[in-house]
Formats: structure tokens, C-alpha cells, sequence
């Protein structure tokens, strides 16, 4: 039996690294939520985490691998199944299956694309036509508010995000759930269970994620 | 009686039919109409009908594979408007009636349409693969002999409630056709998990596991995306908790061998 090539093995490691990753994104929101405390709020936060190298390093790493193995697996899966359906229907009627979960490829694809804009934007900081200088603030900390502020008052670069928590959005709403069943958690019963769940959580990282370049943008944000 | 049709009031339904000659022939969609069918037919006798007027005619009568007409044997198979057994909660082809329709419908006609489901004629497709996973996977190996004592071997009631609602699979294939992904493992997952429940079968459950993954790929069956089609277009109540069962075997499977506890290589594999 092996573990990644096997199509329930493959279908493990796509759970295993959706749920690492899916814990990365509520821990990135409870951390990026500090910014509604102001421009001290966030600051104070960026310095802590930049203090703790190893969990720094650590959470990248893991990430970096759940993302590569969950990339790769998904395209391998996405081409078998094609082959293995190659015919459609001439009337196309599903009962069950969902908008977000006959495109888990698509949001994924660009979840990718944006993973890595977003790297290369706020922590690399070198995408063409949206450098960032690094500032301090009066603390002598990375100014972290200002630099997102700045940012997100581009109505171009505020949309992007947006339109990528909306993809996140989608992704999860089956995705969450669906993990759940593939780890053979779920029985009748548990279902519906988990479905909300996954529903109620996708939402949240949309609402909680959205609200950021939305209120900057708008100028709602106290500094 | 439906509010569509007296009880002698008759319809005439236009019928979009897959006409294929054979196994990897080109096909196309002829269109036929179905005249004089009653609320009370059921779906095959309207296509009996139409075969009868197509032979009158000196035509080919559509090709349609049935059995038992009752729903039980599996053999009907075909695609009423996008949905296998026309979507008629736990019913098969067979056992739906035309009353589900009106006068002047039309209903497009297809075969189960997946790679592992090479289309013989028509609306009949080769099933072999399913066989292929029993033969494979799907028994249990016992010594022959004398019948044992009822009650040698005690069975809990949940388990053989869980067991024989596994079993009450048809082998239709009606999941494989409506699963996206062309996927056997609802078929699969039925069997895996009737015969892991029950004391007999839980001896062999790795190896099983193991040869069943296996054996659907090697039939072509794609993978699974967690759709639900499947539930939802069996006519038997086949429920996805028998997937995720599945699922649960392999990865128990998988970690007893990594460990070195089991080999899911020799014993019982089918060979
Ligand atoms: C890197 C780009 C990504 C691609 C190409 C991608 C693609 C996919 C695909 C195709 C599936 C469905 C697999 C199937 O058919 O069973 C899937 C499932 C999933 N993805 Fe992604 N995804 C990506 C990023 C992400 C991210 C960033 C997250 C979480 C924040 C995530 C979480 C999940 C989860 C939880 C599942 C469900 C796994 C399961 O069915 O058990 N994915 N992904
Ligand atoms: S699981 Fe349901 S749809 Fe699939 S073969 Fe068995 S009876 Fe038919
Ligand atoms: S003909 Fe036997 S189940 Fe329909």
C-alpha cells in the first residue's frame, strides 16, 4: 500500500495538508485581527512573532511542504479523474455535487497564484509596481499598519485580496467538510455536522480576511 | 393518479436516444417518439413500445439492458435526463413509471457513461470492471465443508443491520455513472464495509482493502472528491458513510503495514 500514489492514500495527504493549512489560515487571521487594535495593535503583533524565529522558520517550512504535496496531488487527481470520465453528459444535471466543489482545482490554481503574490508583496516585498519601503515606527518597530495601509488604499491591490479570500471562501466551503470524510471521520450522522462547520468557518475567514482591505480602503481604520 | 393523465388518458413523449452500433463505433442522438404510453407503464415498457414500432417500421429497436424488472437484479442502466434511473428517489430504471412524466416531455436517453464502462451497444454498457472488484476484493475465503451451527459465530444486531444495509447494493453501477470522477467507491465502499463489520470478513479487512484500491485503479475507475452523487443517484440507499468506512480501512490498513504489523501483499489477495 502506498501512501502517495495509492487514490486513498493520495486522498489522506490532500486532507492532512488542507487541515495544516486551514490551521495556518485561523492562525494568520487571529494574528492579522490585531490590526483592528490600530497601528500599535499590529506592530506590537509583527514584533512578537519576528522575536520567535523558530516558529517563524518552523510554520514556513511546513506550510511550504503541505502546500508543494497538496499542489501536485491535486493536479495528478484532477487529470486522472478527467481520463476516467472522459464523456459528459448531454444533459448536464447533478443532484448533489456543488459549484465550489466542481471547481476545488480552479480556486485552488489561483489560491496558488495568490499564495505566492502575497509572499513576494508583503514579505519579500518585490513585486514589480508595488515595492514596499520598509518604514519604522516612532518604537523603532516595522511599521507594519503603515506599510498595509498603503497598500490596501489601491483600489487594484485591495480587489485582489478580496477577490482571493472569495476563492479561499469557496475552497473551504466543500473543502472543510469534505476532510472529514476523507480521513473517514464521518458517518450519517456527523454530516450535516460538518458541513455547517466547514460552511460557518469558510465564512468566517471570508468575513474576518475581507474586512481588512475593505475597512482600510474605505478608510474605516483608526490609525 | 397523477394530475398529468386520466386514468385512460394516454401521452406521447418525444424520446433522444444514444444510438451506438457497437464498442468504439462513432454514436449519435436519434430522436423518436413514444405514442400511446400510459401513466402505468412503467419506464422499460414505454421503451417496449417504442421497440415494437421501430421493428414495425423495419428498424433497429434501442438496445437496453434489463432482467428482473423489479428492481433488485441490477441489469437496467440508463440515463434519464442527466440522472442514472431518472432520479426518483431509490428507484431503479425498472421500477420508475411514466405517471413521473407528462405529455409532450422530451427525455434525453444515455448510456452509464465512464472509461471503465466501455458502451457495447446503445444504452448497454460492459459492467465487467464491478465483477472484476469481487472477484478481487469482494469475498471472504472459507474453508468448504459442512454447513456450520446457526449462531457458531454471534453477530451483534447493529452489525448486521450495518452489514446488510452495505449489502443491499445492487451492483447497477449507477454511482460510477453519476460520479464525475467516473469512481467505483461507493460500489467499493459497500463491500469493504459489509464484509469489515461482520466477523468473517474482518480476518482479511488489510488485504481486502488493499487489493480493492488497487483493483479500481487497475479497471480504470477514477478518484473520489467527496460529491455525493453517488448517494444521490443510488437506487438502493447506499449511503457515503460507507466510503468514508472505506477510507477508514485503508488508512488503518496503511499504518498496521508501515509499522510492520501486517503485510497486505500475501494471504488472501484473490490471486
Ligand atoms: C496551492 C494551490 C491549491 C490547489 C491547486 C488546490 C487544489 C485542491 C483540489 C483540486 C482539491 C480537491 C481534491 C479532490 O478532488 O479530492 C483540494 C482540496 C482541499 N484543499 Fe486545496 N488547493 C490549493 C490550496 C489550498 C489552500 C491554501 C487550502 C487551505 C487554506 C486548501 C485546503 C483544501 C482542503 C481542506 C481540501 C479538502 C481535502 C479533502 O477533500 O479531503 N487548499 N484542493
Ligand atoms: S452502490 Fe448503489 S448505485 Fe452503486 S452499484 Fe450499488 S446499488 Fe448501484
Ligand atoms: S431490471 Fe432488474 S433492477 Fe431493473
Amino acid at each position: 500500500m502506498r501512501l502517495l500514489s495509492d487514490s486513498i492514500g493520495r486522498k489522506v495527504v490532500m486532507a492532512i495538508t488542507g487541515l495544516l493549512m486551514v490551521l495556518f489560515v485561523v492562525g494568520h487571521l487571529l494574528g492579522n485581527l490585531s490590526i483592528f487594535a490600530g497601528a500599535d495593535g499590529i506592530n506590537t503583533y509583527a514584533a512578537k512573532l519576528q522575536a520567535l524565529p523558530l516558529l517563524v522558520w518552523a510554520t514556513r517550512i511546513v506550510m511550504g511542504a503541505a502546500v508543494l504535496f497538496h499542489l501536485v496531488i491535486s493536479i495528478q487527481i484532477t487529470l486522472e479523474n478527467n481520463q476516467a470520465n472522459p464523456t459528459a453528459y448531454a444533459v448536464d444535471r447533478r443532484l448533489r455535487a456543488t459549484f465550489a466543489g466542481k471547481n476545488m482545482i480552479w480556486t485552488g490554481l489561483l489560491l496558488g497564484g495568490f499564495i505566492l503574490f502575497h509572499l513576494f508583496h508583503f514579505t519579500v516585498r518585490s513585486v514589480p509596481g508595488l515595492e514596499i519601503v520598509q518604514v519604522h515606527d516612532a518604537l523603532g518597530r516595522a511599521d507594519v499598519f503603515a506599510m498595509v495601509s498603503a497598500a490596501f488604499g489601491k483600489l487594484v491591490t485591495a480587489a485582489v485580496y478580496v477577490i482571493a479570500m472569495l476563492m479561499l471562501y469557496l475552497h473551504l466551503s466543500h473543502g472543510i467538510q469534505s476532510t472529514f470524510q476523507s480521513l473517514g471521520l464521518n458517518n450519517s450522522k456527523t454530516m450535516p455536522g460538518f458541513a455547517k462547520f466547514g460552511g460557518v468557518l469558510s465564512v468566517i475567514f471570508l468575513l474576518g480576511y475581507g474586512a481588512i482591505p475593505v475597512a482600510i480602503f474605505f478608510g474605516l481604520l483608526a490609525k | 393518479m397523477s394530475a398529468h393523465a386520466t386514468e385512460h388518458g394516454t401521452m406521447n413523449i418525444k424520446l433522444i436516444v444514444w444510438r451506438q452500433p457497437a464498442r468504439d463505433k462513432p454514436g449519435r442522438f436519434e430522436t423518436y417518439e413514444a405514442k400511446n404510453i400510459t401513466p402505468h407503464h412503467s419506464f422499460l415498457e414505454m421503451l417496449d413500445v417504442v421497440n415494437e414500432d421501430l421493428i414495425k417500421a423495419g428498424k433497429d429497436p434501442i438496445a437496453f439492458d434489463h432482467d428482473c424488472r423489479e428492481g433488485i437484479c441490477g441489469m437496467c442502466s440508463a440515463v434519464v435526463n442527466g440522472v442514472p434511473h431518472g432520479g426518483q428517489e431509490r428507484t431503479t430504471l425498472c421500477q420508475l413509471h411514466m405517471r413521473k412524466f407528462k405529455d409532450g416531455d422530451a427525455i434525453y436517453l444515455e448510456p452509464w457513461r465512464a472509461r471503465a464502462f466501455p458502451i457495447l451497444r446503445d444504452l448497454i454498457v460492459d459492467r465487467t470492471a464491478l465483477d472484476k472488484l469481487i472477484q478481487v476484493a469482494g469475498f471472504v475465503s472459507c474453508h468448504t465443508g459442512g454447513v456450520p451451527d446457526g449462531n457458531a459465530i454471534l453477530v451483534g444486531k447493529p452489525e448486521a443491520d450495518y452489514a446488510m444495509d452495505a449489502a443491499a447494493c445492487i451492483g447497477c453501477g449507477a454511482c460510477v455513472a453519476a460520479c464525475p470522477n467516473g469512481a467505483a467507491m461507493l460500489f467499493a465502499g459497500a463491500k469493504v464495509a459489509q464484509l469489515a463489520e461482520l466477523p468473517q470478513g474482518q480476518v482479511e479487512a488489510p488485504q481486502r482493502v488493499a487489493a480493492m484500491v488497487k483493483a479500481m485503479a487497475d479497471q480504470g475507475f477514477g478518484n473520489c472528491s467527496n460529491h455525493y452523487e453517488c448517494e444521490a443517484a443510488c437506487p438502493k440507499g447506499i449511503e457515503v458513510k460507507f466510503i468514508a468506512r472505506l477510507n477508514r480501512e485503508f488508512t488503518k490498513a496503511l499504518c498496521q503495514e508501515k509499522i510492520g504489523a501486517i503485510s497486505t501483499t500475501t494471504a488472501a489477495s484473490g490471486d
